[in-house]
Parts: C-alpha cells; structure tokens; sequence
C-alpha cells in the first residue's frame, strides 16, 4: 500500500483537468508546529530574504517559534542588520525593477493576500519556459517576473498545457514532466515548501496563535457573565405579566 | 461612606437638577412597551457599537499615520508592535461590519412592525440620516488602511460624483483635492473620519432618541400604548426603561459580545468579506485590481449601480456615462425617507397586516440579500446565457430583475399597502 501511494507521489507525469485556472492543492500547514516554522524561516532567510524583504517583521520577533536570541543572530541574520531590526532587503526597489522588470513585492504579509493554498501551489508548480526571459514560468501564475527561487531544491520540470473542449466550456489539461533531479525528492520537497508557506502565514500574522488562545478565555468569561445577567434580568421581569 | 455619597450627591443635585431630570425623563421613569422581542435588542446593541468604535478608534488614532507613505505600514505597525494593538484593529474592523449588520437588523425590525408610521415619521427620518451619514463614515475610513481595495474602492466611489452632469469633473477633484486618489485625499477622509463625520453622527443619533422619547417607542403590536393609561398616569402596557430595558439589554449585550469575540478572535476577515484579502497589498495606482468590490454593507447598491446599463444621448452629443446607475443607487437609498408616506396600510405592525405586505416584506429581503451578493462577485460570476439573450451575463439580468423588484416595493407600496386585507388590531399589547 505504501510502495503504491509513493508510485503515485512520484510518478513523473500527474494529469490535472481543471475549468477555471490551475486547481489549487489544499496547504497542509499547521501554524502551531515550532520545528515547521522555525524550517520554514530557514528556508526564508536563505532563498527569499536576498530579493524579497519582510520590512514589518522583526528579526526578535522569531522568539515566537521557541528560538532564542542568539540562535536567531546565529542562524537567521544573514546581513549587518541587528536583532530588533525589521527583515529589510539588500536589494534597492530599483535595481529589482531593473533586473527582473518589477520590483519584488514586500512579503510581511503575503500570506494574508494570497491564501496558504495558493502559496502552497504557486511555490511548486515553477516550469522551464524558453519564451519567458527568464527561462522560467508558472502554471498558477502565467508570466511571473520571479525565476524558480526553490530550483536546486526541486529540479526543472518541463508543463504542458492543452486546451480541449467547445468554446465556452474549455478544459485545460495540464501534463507535467521531468527534466532535471533536484537535491530533494518530491516529497522532501513538499515539506520544505509547506514549512515556508506555514512560516509565511504566521509572518503575515505573528499574533494569530495567542490571539485565538485569548479568544476562548474570552468567550469563557462572557459565557460565565452571561448566566449573571441572564438571572439578573429574570429576576427584575419576575413581576413583569 | 453611603452617607457622604449620598452628601456629595444631594450638593450635586441641589446645582444641577436636571441630570436628576433627565434621567428620569429618558430612563427610570420612560415608560416602554413591555412586550419588546428580540428585534428591539438593535437600538441599545447600535448604541453600543458606536462606543465600541469610538473607543478603539481614539486608540488606532494614536499609532495610525495618515500619510499615503506611511499609511499602511503604520497598521502594520500596530498589528505587530504595538501591544494589544492587534485587538484593537481587530475590534475596530470587526466593529464597523458588527455596526451595519446591526443597523440592517435594526431597520428591517421597523420595516415589520411599522415603526416609521405616525407620529414616528421624524425618528425614521433622523434614522435614515444616520445610515446614510454612517455609510460616509464606513467609506471615509475605508481608505484609511491604504490597501489596493482601500485605493480602488475610494477612486471608484469618488468617479461616481464624478458622472453628475455639468458639475461632476470638478465635483470629484474638489472631494479628491487631487486628480488622483492620492496623500492629499488621505489626510481630508482621515479628518473627516475621525472627528466631522462622528460629530454629525452623535448629534443625529440625539436627535433620533430625543424624538423617539416624545412620542414614545412602537412595538410588535404596532399600537399606541399612550392610549390606555392607568390611574398613575403610566401606560397600563408600559415598564419602566430602567430598571427592566436596561437589564435586558445587558443580557442583549452580552449575548452579542460573544459573537463579536468569536469574529475577532477566530476569523476576523470574516472570509474575506470583513477585512478583504486585497487590502493587504498596498495601495498601488499604477495597478488597477482585476475585480474591485466594495466592503459587503455597499454591495446592495453597488449590484444597482452596475446593474443600469451606462445611456448616451446621441442628439445631444453626450457619450455613454454611468450617471443614470448613479441616480438610480441614490434613488435607492434616499427613497427611505419617503416609507412613512408610501406605506398606506391600515395596521402598522406585521401581526395585523394582510399576506400582500408579508409576501412584499419577504421578497424584498431576498432581493436585498441576492443584490449584496451579486455585489461582491463580478459579472461573470454565473456564466453567460446562450445566443438567444444575446449572451448576457446571467449575474446582470439578474441583478437587474432584482434592481426593478428593490423599486417596486417602495414605488408600488402606496397601492398594495392600501388593497391589503388587515386584521384588526388588539386594545392591548399581546
């Protein structure tokens, strides 16, 4: 059973059909796995913070996944920035716009405006495109500016995309193939993209975790007041006929 | 202790009687219908809401910038490092849907029990007033974050003035103070945001529960309780607004205080709908959003708008403009003023009236609930029709079936309100 589910994981071509855009895998995040997201701010230093910045999240701010400071300096600051700094790009906005036509966008809180799914997606369905200047293409996201940063990791593949069907109602068929090995199986792969992507998500919101730990204290202690009022108010409309 | 509280308010009494005075005359000794349902739960909830939105307003005002720079870094900035500030956006947020869909609920219970009816008119009025005022406030506060939807939202809403014949050009420049959405517009929506717009609400909302207290508060029954008075001199179906409204409401208000805590802690964007995704993309103008939706309390009139296909006359050499969608969303709104005068029924309250007003009440609130969806989504949404309707986009006919039915229940209210067949309604509240 198992050697059949890994077949299929890594079979090199998966036939996707799809009506409206490239059908989004669900993110398999958990926001509350510390080694997930302390892999995914690895990932992130090392592949996304050298185009991309996050210039409202602060490097002392990562405590929240169980480092300490000095882990943090040790591991995570790759640059002259100190700890309580904001994750501010070397890369000028000009240079970016000069090199890859558009500046890359500030990804603080990317996981808020594009959802973990589609983050999820987008990060592993890169494809070689000879037409596209930068030899690089996406099936989630046609045309896009950015080269396949996760390259080494996943390997090239090569997309393609046939459209079938009458007009009105076209199904578009989408074959992938391998072209070359990367350092990780497909597998592996997937987790290095899904402990980014759940890393990216609590980015976008460090406080979404205690925020919910703190709504159920809340809806608690109304609930408790709520059994006060409500027998306050039946005692005062006892004499209400 | 007792005792010198009851000095030091005896020595407060005996210079200014009329805080004494007016608490009687608004809450121990206003005497309410006693048989208030749960729609009546919506007057104190609103209250409420608007002090919760103050409130948290006073403390974003502390961190937020209105500067098109530094805007949307800013609410990051108290989403992140301010402490507790997350809650207080949140809360915020949360809060100006919580304020419409309170205020729907609170409208719609008028709608069924006739409270715009005699001598109620001048309430409905002031209440109308402050929809339309809270809708300013809703829109000006909207850029504020200055996200793509912020942007967008507030270029589109002020093109609107914009389509007024004659003055319209220079109309959306002078609200602008720009030719585009821009720093300028930033800082005026934010002045107007936190202090013109809240001032006219506070003193339309006094209004409204001033004239409500001279002539005293409708209920389900929709008869007057002023009639049958007691030897005291009392209503014999009236209680007194405190201490029994006031310990009600509490419950009301806490009741809703959890469903509130529930939003904002758990799903404060609401799915979208409460905080849009977009909005978390700062405010780009050299990049339009494909699909620009406003925030789902303005979707209604949105769907009208864009529902009335743009006119251009010809021998007068005007191109197509979309002032005629303009006019009719204005016209949706500001027919409210005129329900107590359209509404020709014999009984006030639902209780009483014939099927036709309960069949015109019920399909008017789907077509209020279809026109605030179809707002949110784009045209394409359900697809074309085939050649035979010369592939119109489903969504639009229906939006646009939908817009003659939203007018049809006021513009037609004054003849099936009238052939309507009423019971009769009781002497005494039920």
């Amino acid at each position: 059973m198992k050697k059949f589910f890994f077949s299929i994981l890594l079979f090199p071509t998966v036939l996707l059909a799809s009506e409206a855009g490239y059908r989004l895998d669900r993110a398999p995040i958990y926001p509350r796995d510390l080694l997930s997201l302390q892999s995914g701010a690895r990932t992130f230093v090392n592949y996304c913070l050298n185009c991309h910045g996050a210039q409202y999240m602060r490097y002392n701010r990562l405590t929240d996944l169980g480092l300490t400071e000095a882990q943090i300096r040790d591991n995570l600051i790759l640059t002259e920035a100190k700890i309580g700094d904001t994750m501010k790009v070397p890369l000028s906005a000009k240079d970016g716009k000069s090199m890859f036509g558009v500046p890359p966008p500030d990804l603080s809180v990317i996981g808020r405006s594009r959802s973990a799914d589609w983050l999820y997606t987008y990060l592993r369905t890169f494809y070689r495109d000879a037409r596209s200047p930068t030899g690089w293409n996406n099936a989630v996201f046609p045309q896009v500016a950015m080269p396949h940063p996760l390259w080494a990791l996943q390997g090239e593949r090569a997309l393609a995309i046939s459209h079938k069907g009458t007009p009105g109602h076209v199904v578009t068929e989408y074959q992938w193939s391998e072209i070359s090995k990367g350092e990780q199986n497909t597998v592996q792969f997937d987790t290095t993209v899904r402990d980014l992507v759940n890393f990216l998500v609590y980015m976008g919101e460090p406080n979404a975790v205690s925020r919910k730990n703190i709504g159920i204290v809340a809806l608690f202690v109304l609930g408790v007041l709520l059994i006060f009022v409500y027998a306050l108010k039946k005692e005062y409309w006892k004499d209400v006929h | 202790m007792t005792r010198l509280l009851s000095a030091a308010w005896d020595w407060f009494d005996a210079r200014m009687p009329s805080v004494a005075e007016e608490w009687r005359k608004h809450a121990a000794e206003y005497y309410a219908p006693k048989n208030f349902n749960f729609w009546y739960y919506f007057g104190a909830l609103a209250l409420f809401v608007l002090v919760i939105q103050i409130v948290s307003g006073i403390f974003l005002t502390m961190n937020y910038k209105p500067d098109a720079a530094l805007a949307f870094g800013s609410v990051e900035y108290i989403m992140r490092d301010v402490p507790g500030g997350w809650a207080i956006r949140y809360i915020h947020s949360t809060g100006a849907s919580a304020f419409f869909v309170i205020v729907y609920l609170h409208m719609f219970r008028g709608l069924l029990y006739g409270s715009y009816r005699r001598p109620r008119e001048l309430v409905w009025i002031f209440g109308v007033l402050i929809y339309l005022t809270l809708m300013a406030e809703a829109f000006f506060g909207y850029l504020l974050p200055w996200g793509q939807m912020s942007y967008w939202g507030a270029q589109v809403i002020v093109n609107l003035f914009g389509t007024i014949p004659f003055i319209g050009p220079d109309l959306a420049l002078w609200i602008r103070g720009d030719y585009v959405v821009g720093d300028a517009t930033l800082n005026r929506f934010f002045a107007l945001h936190v202090i013109a717009i809240p001032l006219v609400l506070l003193g339309l909302i006094a209004a409204h529960i001033l004239a409500l207290h001279d002539v005293g508060s409708n209920n389900p029954d929709g008869i007057e309780i002023k009639k049958k008075k007691g030897p005291d001199g009392h209503p014999l179906d009236g209680i007194p607004f405190h201490p029994y409204y006031t310990v009600k409401d509490l419950v009301g208000a806490v009741v809703f205080l959890m469903i509130f805590c529930a939003i904002m802690f758990f799903v404060p964007e609401m799915g979208g709908y409460f905080l849009e995704y977009n909005n978390f993309i700062p405010a780009d103008p050299l990049k339009t959003p494909p699909h620009i939706a406003p925030v789902w309390y303005f979707t209604p009139y949105y769907s009208i708008l864009r529902a009335v296909p743009p006119v251009s006359v010809d021998f007068l050499g005007i191109p197509p403009t979309q002032f005629p969608g303009v006019l009719a969303m204005g016209i949706a709104t500001l027919i409210l003023f005129f329900l107590p005068w359209l509404d020709r029924g014999a009984a006030k309250s639902i209780r009483y009236r014939g099927p036709i007003y309960k069949w015109a009440l019920a399909g008017f609130v789907v077509t209020f609930v279809v026109l605030g969806y179809l707002g949110t989504e784009t045209v394409t949404v359900w697809g074309q029709f085939g050649p035979w309707l010369g592939n119109a986009d489903v969504a639009t006919v229906v939006a646009r079936v939908f817009t003659v039915l939203y007018f049809a229940f006021f513009f037609l209210m004054p003849w099936y309100t009238r052939i309507d067949k009423c019971k009769p309604e009781p002497e005494r509240t039920t």
